[in-house]
């Protein structure tokens, strides 16, 4: 029983271990959604196709054409930066005075264009970049360097992020918008072009979530479904727009998948990931964090 | 209803009744089956999102009517006759637990979508994880009787499914003009407009979106009964999970929300689309479709959001 109890508590820790290295991740995505949410009050709904288009661009610099992964990275943050600014262009600009529903509608309609795009170029074959990174064995527990290096590069772009947000003139009209969009107009600020950089800088975290993943899972045009879905229940759970709360309820997220894994299969972790969400919303209906008004 | 109006109905309903024993062509039949079944889905789905209720859950509901029924009928012989209300069961009774306590607590807009699609992903990944039982995402096949069978709900003749799903559709539009002259349709128009106003000109609101929910869930899930009766086989992609219920939104935007047959025209588009795409290319064409289906959605929803039947409708009309 005493041995079972040490090998038992062995496995829990890694798991945990292993949710947080994953809720990094997960808080990157919900921070770029969260953001666009919070500032153009519409929600992706490709926000993870955007992570897979990134995810192939990966794939085709670094083992088509061999560019180093180093270079390669910064390469792809700046397309799925293009493609942010383009989809706002192309599909939001023109329904930004339609109902939300429209716009949410649409973006569900080029998550089917960028998925069967993927199907058409690129095939439905499974690709990897054939990265091995080591594991790290820490006493008995093991970790891989790419969950660790994914966990530590996420933390940087979201300080990268935050210091943006707080430390520039544009950051600051960012944030004043996202607190009175009618009244930022008339103090000058120009709403278009904020509209734009938000996309941008809401893409480039999804081009970075893309660099990151890419060296932990495989490359298909439907791996947006494996992770989407978790994105939006974590920035519901956090609340919509709000930062923070959407960092918390990454971890929680990443812990309960990561536990329920441990204890059974892999779905059920998800299974019961969303009936938790469920749960939450139900009491409290605005997100983990909200004031009880 | 005008007397002309009527006359087309009847004459429309009786061509369409004794077409299949005029044109028996077994692949055109095929479509059209497909064609009714998947209209009766849509027209469940635009139900409730003809007024505002934008639900991602209804894969979910489709999923658990075409699962219950399949799974009674392999693991206990259940006739689906008896399998099919107890899937109705199941599938209002979840829609009650997630709607309730979502209209109770005031959750609107992109907060209720986003519920509703942690529904159609919990029920998706309880039918792949489940897989001892439902074949996971391999898919799953009710157990076949020998030839055409009452009990068991199985015809190898195509005239009689057609007829079944000619019938179900049917009822559907019915349930559809029901809801269009009750009262209920204008509360839950005023509701949709805006809830507050809504409750103090005494509409009970949460009873009001409830009913409406309950019962697009339970043609929904009907719709995938008999979609897997059908079909005689079932996996989660192709009746359960986020992808479905975007397909069905998808389809009513294109035909149109807020008439009665404008889920109708979105089938025939969507479907027809995907079957000249599939023979047209082949295997090339794998992907294809959905890539023009995602492009139309874009279009029509920033240019033609009353989708293409209402927007010829109300064309129509101001003409006159």
């Amino acid at each position: 029983m005493q041995a079972f109890l040490e090998i038992f508590d062995i496995y829990l820790l890694e798991a945990v271990v292993n949710g947080i290295l994953l809720g990094g991740v997960l808080a990157l995505l919900a921070l770029g959604l969260n953001l666009i949410f919070g500032v153009i009050d519409v929600t992706w709904i490709c926000y993870a196709e955007l992570v897979m288009i990134g995810m192939y661009g990966m794939y085709y610099l670094f083992s088509v054409y061999h560019v180093p992964y180093w270079i390669a990275a910064p390469l792809c943050i700046l397309l799925v930066a293009g493609l942010g600014a383009a989809l706002h262009v192309i599909v939001i600009a023109p329904l930004l005075s339609a109902a939300p529903i429209n716009q949410l509608l649409a973006t569900g309609g080029v998550l089917f264009v960028l998925q069967s795009f993927a199907t058409v170029a690129f095939g439905i074959d499974f690709r990897n970049l054939g990265i091995r990174l080591p594991v790290l064995a820490l006493g008995e527990m093991h970790f891989s360097y790419s969950r660790l290096l994914a966990f530590l590069a996420a933390v940087v772009g979201m300080i990268v992020v935050y210091l943006f947000m707080t430390r520039t003139f544009t950051g600051t009209a960012i944030r004043a918008i996202a607190q009175d969009r009618q009244i930022m107009a008339l103090m000058g600020v120009d709403t278009k072009r904020i509209y734009l950089v938000t996309s941008a800088i809401g893409g480039a975290l999804a081009g970075l979530a893309a660099c990151l993943l890419v060296l932990q899972y495989d490359v298909h045009p439907f791996v947006g479904l494996s992770f989407g879905p978790i994105t939006f229940l974590i920035c519901v759970l956090g609340g919509l727009g709000n930062f923070i709360g959407g960092f918390v309820a990454a971890f929680l997220f990443a812990e309960i998948i990561s536990l329920g894994g441990l204890f059974s299969d892999l779905e059920w972790g998800y299974v019961l990931a969303f009936a938790f969400f469920i749960a939450m919303m139900f009491i409290r209906p605005a997100g983990l964090l909200a004031r009880r008004s | 209803m005008t007397n002309t109006s009527r006359a087309g109905w009847a004459v429309g309903i009786a061509a369409l009744i004794a077409l299949p024993f005029v044109y028996r062509d077994p692949y055109h039949l095929h479509i059209l089956i497909l064609i009714l079944i998947w209209s009766f889905a849509y027209t469940s789905w635009s139900m409730m999102g003809r007024f505002g209720l934008v639900s991602l859950g209804h894969g979910g509901f489709m999923g658990v009517g075409a699962y219950v029924t399949a799974l009674l009928w392999n693991h206990l012989g259940v006739s689906p006759w008896i399998g099919i209300p107890i899937a109705l069961v199941c599938a209002g009774a979840l829609a009650l637990v997630v709607a309730y306590p979502c209209f109770r607590f005031r959750i609107t807009g992109h907060y209720f979508v986003l519920v509703t699609l942690a529904l159609s992903g919990i029920v998706l990944q309880v039918i792949t994880a489940t897989r001892d039982f439902t074949g996971g995402s391999l898919g799953y096949t009710p157990e076949r009787t020998k030839g055409s069978h009452l009990v068991a709900l199985q015809f190898d003749d195509k005239t009689v499914w057609y007829l079944i799903a000619l019938g179900v559709w049917l009822a559907g539009l019915l349930i559809w003009r029901w809801v269009d002259r009750s009262m209920d349709r204008f509360a839950l128009e005023a509701i949709s407009e805006d809830e507050d106003a809504a409750a103090a000109a005494g509409v009970n609101v949460t009873y009001e979106k409830l009913r409406i929910t309950v019962i697009s869930a339970l043609m929904t899930a009907l719709a995938g009964a008999l979609y897997c009766q059908y079909q005689m086989f079932i996996s989660p992609d192709t009746v359960s999970g986020i992808a479905v219920s975007l397909q069905m939104v998808f389809a009513v935007v294109v035909g149109g929300v807020y008439v009665a047959l404008g889920p109708t025209v979105g089938a025939i588009i969507t479907i027809l689309l995907a079957e000249v795409l599939r023979i047209g290319f082949g295997t090339k064409a794998v992907g294809w479709d959905n890539l023009i289906y995602g492009v139309l959605l874009v279009l029509f929803i920033i240019f033609l959001p009353k989708g293409i039947l209402g927007s010829t409708l109300a064309r129509l009309q101001t003409r006159r």
